[in-house]
């Protein structure tokens, strides 16, 4: 039986500037949690289930394709191939079948950060079953992000804890890559300590911030500081003006004229 | 049909960015610049700005700020009855107990729980979604503080603070700000925070809208999201730190000698109320895009909807600088699916410039973010802004002059996040330009305290985008990424010491929403307006009438 869909006007837009006419759009069928709704066309999945009518508690966060809450998985009439994507970046397709993963129990471990060294046998004791990796790649294809999550997790069975962190920078942490793995590793959670590791432990320190610290610690700038608080608003709009402006292309090396406030 | 990724409707107005852009390019490279406007010719343009219009804004007739002309999405939420009817809330049992409490889970408040555990407190996060959902996440573009010193000092970065928010700025906090800059800085990198860095450990760095010098520094484009992460997991490793998840608070709860004693919050799941008594509270909830004053578009989290402002006025905190609201300038307009999403600043940091439908430059790319914002919409206004085929208007941001001039491949790897997400969309940046305008990106002013994070209620703190002072009247990029770290730290350690040495045993109350409440009807306001909302409501009509018992006021039922 075919059920006949009522015109429904377009979605909402936000912004308001001026009131103009919404057009009347195309509505195409999707299935959320295998229940079919018509939405419009060229919305993303997000709207689509809130135009539908959902309002989200869970599985949704920044809607900016940054914070990972919104991990969706779907599939295609007629296509056995599971696909993945973030509900908040993927435009709604005719058919698609469509289910949120706002949570998944993944295993992290604790650790004190402060005791951890840049030794890989530190990943390897926190998480022993980073070697339950069969190499299947399931996780690579889970990826909302397109990172190559197998290449990182293997960077980190080598010992490579610079290239894990490397490959996996731009990880969003859904747990995507998890919720598909055959050896049930958190991968995610692998990264987070790779990375910290790599920043804090592997990667070269900013001597001139230290050095910035101790110049503020032994109370170079309170003077100057305390002065330029008591300053008048006229006198501190000239010192606003005249202030030195290091030009866009400048290199490294650029250095003011006036260096009395440095 | 497509050019370079957009409806063919665009190619002619992409053709003009391409022709004007050789020369362009040579001016860049001859390092000549489109004049700044002077500070006059600033004040000027700000009549462009949403700010200025009054016909946005009423007084509001209630509370310790009673008179003061605000947005009127915040006054709605202000002039509004709390979710719950405070005679019914039983006070006598607590559900949870805690030295500190802190609301929110965006970087202010993750950091404030570290600082305040490693003070000796037990602590207890309350979030309204999941730990790390908040704008903190979202923050693009890098953080400020003047690490190099044989060009930098916080005396500079203390003029660019104050020139930014229109000298209006609390000096106390501003000074407070950047002399403690360096210092987060250095704890983030402690953390692990993966900084982009040269070979030898120098810390990259570029120039914000109105800074003098540069002190922006970065993780990819990525940089909230890299902090975010990091501080998030650092609390999860403390084992005197609980965090609730999807239980924002809706009221604070003050104890018979007048100090905030905890929270009442909601579990937004299971519907129950739950009280919290706490021997100190910090707010940390973040800003208010969400509300999407005067009609904006909005870069925010989902989650940003006022609620600190809220529940901390009617518990006696007083609101500062929330008659400025900012709206970054460069917005997306088009692709639809991504409207209202951020283009970092950085991307006119690094060279690109903002051109009309003419492809001529208008306005100096490194304005301060209202300036830059007004001179936009004046243009648009002008007819000379580039039409959408979806009605709308913007101006192009000519991206793909960065990997002409810092080499090819530079947004790719620059810019990976936002490469990317234009990228699903079929348009690549480093080919082809992005059509933006102003969104509503960040809640310059809010609760008013001090550079200790005190606010006018003793045992109440506040870290973060629910504060104001330290912006004016407008926020430059890469501070509110350093404010959450700097003021975190400060609101973390003070709370932990004030449970420690100056909270008192006593009753806990409901008695400041009961007054709130009859100062409401005393001022004639009536309204079944209930606040806070917690969560925007983008049902469409349609199907809300069909929703007969649910009320639409945020999440109550």
């Amino acid at each position: 039986m075919s059920v006949k869909a009522k015109k429904r006007k377009g979605p909402t837009t936000t912004k308001v500037k001026e009131e103009r006419k919404v057009p009347e759009v195309k509505l195409i069928p999707v299935y959320i949690m295998g229940k079919r709704y018509e939405v419009p066309e060229g919305l993303t999945l997000m709207k689509a289930m809130e135009y539908a009518g959902y309002r989200f508690i869970r599985g949704c966060g920044c809607r900016g394709g940054t914070c990972g809450a919104c991990g969706t998985v779907y599939r295609k009439p007629g296509d056995y191939k599971l696909q993945v994507a973030l509900a908040c970046q993927k435009t709604v397709e005719p058919d698609m079948y469509v289910t949120q993963i706002p949570f998944f129990p993944a295993n992290r471990a604790q650790y004190e950060f402060a005791e951890l060294t840049s030794a890989p046998e530190e990943v390897f004791k926190l998480y022993p079953e980073l070697f339950r990796c069969v190499a299947c790649n399931a996780c690579t294809k889970a990826c909302p992000q397109g990172i190559q999550v197998m290449d990182a997790i293997s960077a980190l069975k080598q010992g490579n804890i610079a290239e894990a962190s490397r490959i996996s920078f731009e990880c969003i942490q859904c747990g995507l890559c998890t919720s598909r793995c055959f050896g049930e590793l958190a991968q995610y959670h692998m990264f987070q300590l790779a990375r910290r590791i790599y920043g804090a432990r592997i990667l070269p320190r900013a001597e001139h911030l230290a050095e910035m610290v101790k110049a503020i610690n032994e109370g170079k700038y309170d003077d100057i500081l305390n002065e330029l608080k008591r300053v008048k608003k006229d006198e501190l709009e000239k010192l606003y003006r005249e202030r030195e402006e290091e030009p866009v292309t400048a290199g490294e090396d650029w250095k003011p004229r006036d260096t009395t406030y440095l | 049909m497509s050019y370079l990724g957009y409806p063919d409707f665009f190619e002619p107005y992409i053709k003009k960015v391409e022709q004007t852009r050789p020369v362009r390019l040579e001016k860049r490279r001859r390092g000549e610049e489109f004049p700044f406007m002077s500070l006059k010719e600033r004040q000027e343009m700000l009549k462009y700005h949403p700010d200025y219009k009054e016909e946005g804004r009423r007084e509001i007739k209630v509370g310790p700020n009673k008179g003061y002309r605000i947005a009127h999405e915040f006054v709605d939420l202000l002039e509004s009855k709390s979710r719950v009817d405070p005679d019914k809330v039983d006070l006598t049992s607590d559900d949870y107990e805690a030295d500190v409490l802190v609301i929110g889970g965006g970087g202010a408040a993750t950091i404030a729980a570290i600082i305040a555990e490693e003070n000796g407190a037990q602590v207890l996060m309350a979030t309204k979604l999941r730990h790390g959902d908040a704008n903190t996440m979202m923050a693009e573009g890098g953080i400020q503080a003047a690490t190099k010193r044989e060009k930098d000092s916080p005396y500079y970065h203390y003029l660019d603070v104050m020139g930014g928010g229109h000298f209006k700025n609390d000096p106390d906090i501003v000074a407070a700000f950047v002399k403690q800059a360096p210092d987060a800085l250095q704890w983030l990198e402690n953390l692990g925070v993966l900084f982009s860095k040269f070979p030898d450990g120098r810390l990259e760095s570029m120039h914000g809208g109105g800074t003098c010098r540069k002190r922006m520094h970065y993780c990819a484009d990525l940089s909230g999201m890299e902090i975010m992460r990091v501080v998030r997991d650092e609390a999860r490793n403390r084992r005197n730190i609980k965090v609730l998840e999807f239980s924002p608070a809706v009221e604070l709860i003050l104890n018979e000698h007048g100090q905030c004693s905890g929270a009442l919050l909601y579990n937004m799941e299971t519907e129950e109320y739950l009280v919290v008594k706490a021997k100190a509270v910090i707010l940390a909830t973040g800003g208010s895009g969400r509300l999407h004053v005067q009609g904006f578009m909005t870069t925010n989290h989902y989650g940003a909807t006022a609620d600190g402002i809220v529940i901390g006025y009617r518990a006696g905190a007083r609101l500062s600088f929330l008659h400025t609201v900012q709206y970054h300038p460069t917005g997306v307009v088009f692709p639809e699916q991504i409207e209202g999403w951020l283009i970092t600043e950085r991307f006119r940091a690094e060279g690109a410039d903002i051109v009309n439908v003419h492809g001529e430059k208008f306005v100096n790319e490194r304005e301060p973010r209202d300036v830059e914002s007004a001179r936009f919409i004046k243009e648009c206004l002008d007819g000379k802004g580039v039409p959408t085929p979806t009605g709308k208007v913007g101006v192009w941001l000519d991206s793909p002059m960065l990997d002409i001039l810092h080499g090819e491949g530079r947004v790719r790897t620059a810019f990976v996040g936002k490469w990317k997400v234009y990228d699903r969309l079929g348009i690549d940046i480093s080919k082809a330009p992005m059509l933006v305008y102003p969104t509503l990106h960040y809640q310059n002013g809010g609760l008013k305290d001090n550079a200790e994070c005190e606010t006018a209620v003793p045992g109440l703190y506040v870290a973060g985008e629910v504060t104001g002072g330290l912006h004016g009247e407008n926020r430059l990029m890469g501070n509110s990424l350093m404010d959450i770290v700097v003021f975190g730290r400060i609101a973390g350690r003070n709370a932990a010491i004030f449970a420690r040495e100056r909270a008192k045993e006593g009753k806990l109350t409901l008695d400041h929403v009961k007054r709130y409440h009859k100062e409401l009807k005393e001022a004639g306001i009536k309204t079944n307006r209930v606040a806070p909302m917690l969560l925007p409501d983008y049902t469409s009509p349609e199907v809300k009438e069909k929703q007969l018992t649910v009320s639409h006021l945020g999440t109550l039922r």
